[in-house]
């Protein structure tokens, strides 16, 4: 892909991080730029400051040194074209799967103003997304009563049903069975492939990095640094047989190698 | 024993228990000649209750209804200071360790300030239920609100919510169940600090039945009495357990068939 020729959709530039003014840096002097509608995948040591990447390119946290752009504009506040999702689903126990996902449009605007008037659309819209994810079917039911996988997708539902141009996902698939993790990266595939959304997928499961994303930047332990960039140019779209084949091996192979040199310098 | 035996056995375990107690009693009572002046039998409990009856329901009427507005107040001021203590971590480490030192004190203490105050009566009495029970309240909604889940406020803030949008859509539905466990907790204390109250600064309630009785000796009366205030709490306490039920069945689902 042609991703470092266009305009880099986020940029960051020269990006350190401090959490509470201390002196003790979360993340250290990051560049990096993402083009629209690429697929970046974050792999790293456990508390390598993916998350703290993260909150920073969503605008939640602010650099402490060093500039982030998204959009070609200078992160100064809590950016709104965000959608996230996390290992925990934090679906709302007392809201139905359709209500679930419909609570961002309850928030964000410009759906917020319009939500009463226009809820039968927006209902339908939510009911159309849940049928692509496989979760016809399960609308009116409460998150209790869906088996985790279920309510993964309903969690990933949530985090695009306000067509954010950017989805986060932390470790979306990390409390899953590996059969599940794998039916969930298929859905994430399609999903991107149709609403070409970019996506930054911070994970440290190397295969589901590699079968699902454009780039993958691989961080040390804390202070996180980027210490190696690798562009996956498997042809898309991707099959789950693309995992049992010699690249993908290959690919596998070179990622684990550079995080055991990370893990071995403690 | 089939299931449904079980459960129906369950069911009915603490009305027999209170039966075997009485019946333990009554035989006690009966067995060692304890005289009435002491330690009255059941029987005679009873005969007091249906002598004196409309006395009785008068003075009940009186401590339900103050006990009422002290827990009606200990609500409101409760969730209001909750919400304040929960939504702002600044109130939190202002507010919290007065209200625990305030907890501490004994509530009776107050009473003899509140008299000066207010003069013997209602208000001291329900004012003592306020204070008795509005801290079980702050407590509970505060942590309710203060257990948000870190992912869930950023999945919220990065759609631009505002705080009064989290409170209202995350927050105040989250620490419903807390807070309905924590009227269960309130309206028993209610009762005590009426009662409390009404035994030393009234001139009607079942507090102060019991102490005009127990002055004159009539034991059976101060044992009604008791056993009045225990059946009050005791209904409300069910009244909120089911309303709890009603309105947090998500929270209980534990106990509850899917479906």
């Amino acid at each position: 892909m042609a991703t470092d020729l266009a305009a880099p959709f986020v940029d960051f530039r020269n990006v350190w991080l401090a959490y509470d003014g201390g002196q003790a840096f979360a993340v250290e002097d990051i560049s990096l730029s993402i083009a629209p509608g690429e697929f970046v995948a974050i792999v790293g040591p456990s508390g390598c400051g993916k998350s703290t990447f993260m909150k920073l390119a969503s605008g939640l946290k602010m650099p402490t040194k060093g500039e982030v752009d998204v959009e070609g504009e200078r992160v100064t506040r809590t950016l709104k074209i965000v959608g996230m999702a996390f290992q925990a689903p934090t679906l709302l126990p007392w809201r139905t799967t359709l209500d679930n996902v419909l609570l961002p449009l309850e928030i964000v605007e410009p759906y917020r103003s319009t939500f009463k008037r226009d809820r039968a659309k927006f209902a339908e819209q939510a009911r159309a997304l849940l049928a692509t994810v496989g979760l016809k079917g399960y609308e009116d039911k409460f998150p209790w009563q869906l088996s985790g996988g279920m309510q993964q997708r309903a969690s990933i539902c949530r985090a695009l049903i306000h067509q954010p141009k950017m989805l986060m996902l932390d470790e979306p698939f990390g409390a899953l069975d590996a059969f599940t993790r794998e039916e969930l990266w298929c859905v994430l595939r399609d999903l991107q492939a149709t609403h070409r959304f970019t996506v930054i997928l911070v994970t440290h499961d190397l295969r589901e990095a590699v079968f699902l994303a454009d780039t993958v930047y691989v961080m040390s332990k804390r202070p996180g640094r980027i210490l190696a960039k690798r562009s996956i140019d498997l042809p898309r779209p991707r099959d789950l047989e693309v995992t049992y084949s010699d690249p993908f091996t290959a690919l596998v192979h070179e990622m684990r190698e550079r995080i055991g040199m990370i893990r071995k310098t403690t | 024993m089939t299931p449904a035996q079980r459960v129906s056995l369950e069911k009915w375990a603490p009305w027999l228990l209170s039966a075997a107690i009485l019946v333990l009693w009554q035989f006690i009572c009966w067995a060692f000649n304890v005289s009435e002046f002491i330690f009255p039998s059941p029987i005679q409990i009873l005969y007091s209750l249906h002598q004196h009856a409309g006395a009785i329901a008068g003075h009940a009427w009186k401590t339900f209804w103050t006990t009422m507005a002290g827990f009606g107040i200990g609500v409101a001021v409760g969730v209001g200071l909750g919400v304040l203590v929960g939504s702002s971590r600044f109130v939190y480490n202002a507010l919290y360790p007065l209200l625990v030192a305030f907890n501490s004190i004994p509530k009776a203490a107050f009473v003899p300030i509140l008299v000066v105050w207010f003069g013997i009566g209602t208000v001291p009495a329900i004012l003592t239920a306020f204070l008795i029970c509005f801290f079980p309240i702050v407590v509970n909604v505060a942590t309710g609100l203060a257990t948000l889940e870190p992912e869930l406020e950023d999945v919220l803030r990065a759609l631009g919510a505002r705080r009064i949008d989290i409170l209202t859509k995350v927050g105040l539905p989250r620490s419903l169940p807390f807070f309905f466990a924590s009227l269960k907790v309130a309206i028993t204390l209610a009762f005590v600090g009426t009662v409390v109250s009404e035994t030393v600064a009234s001139n009607d309630g079942i507090g102060y039945l019991m102490m005009a009785a127990g002055s004159s000796m009539r034991m059976p009366l101060v044992f009604a009495g008791l056993f009045v205030i225990g059946v009050m709490a005791m209904v409300m306490y069910e009244f909120f357990a089911v309303l709890e039920r009603r309105m947090t069945g998500w929270a209980h689902r534990g106990q509850a068939a899917h479906g």
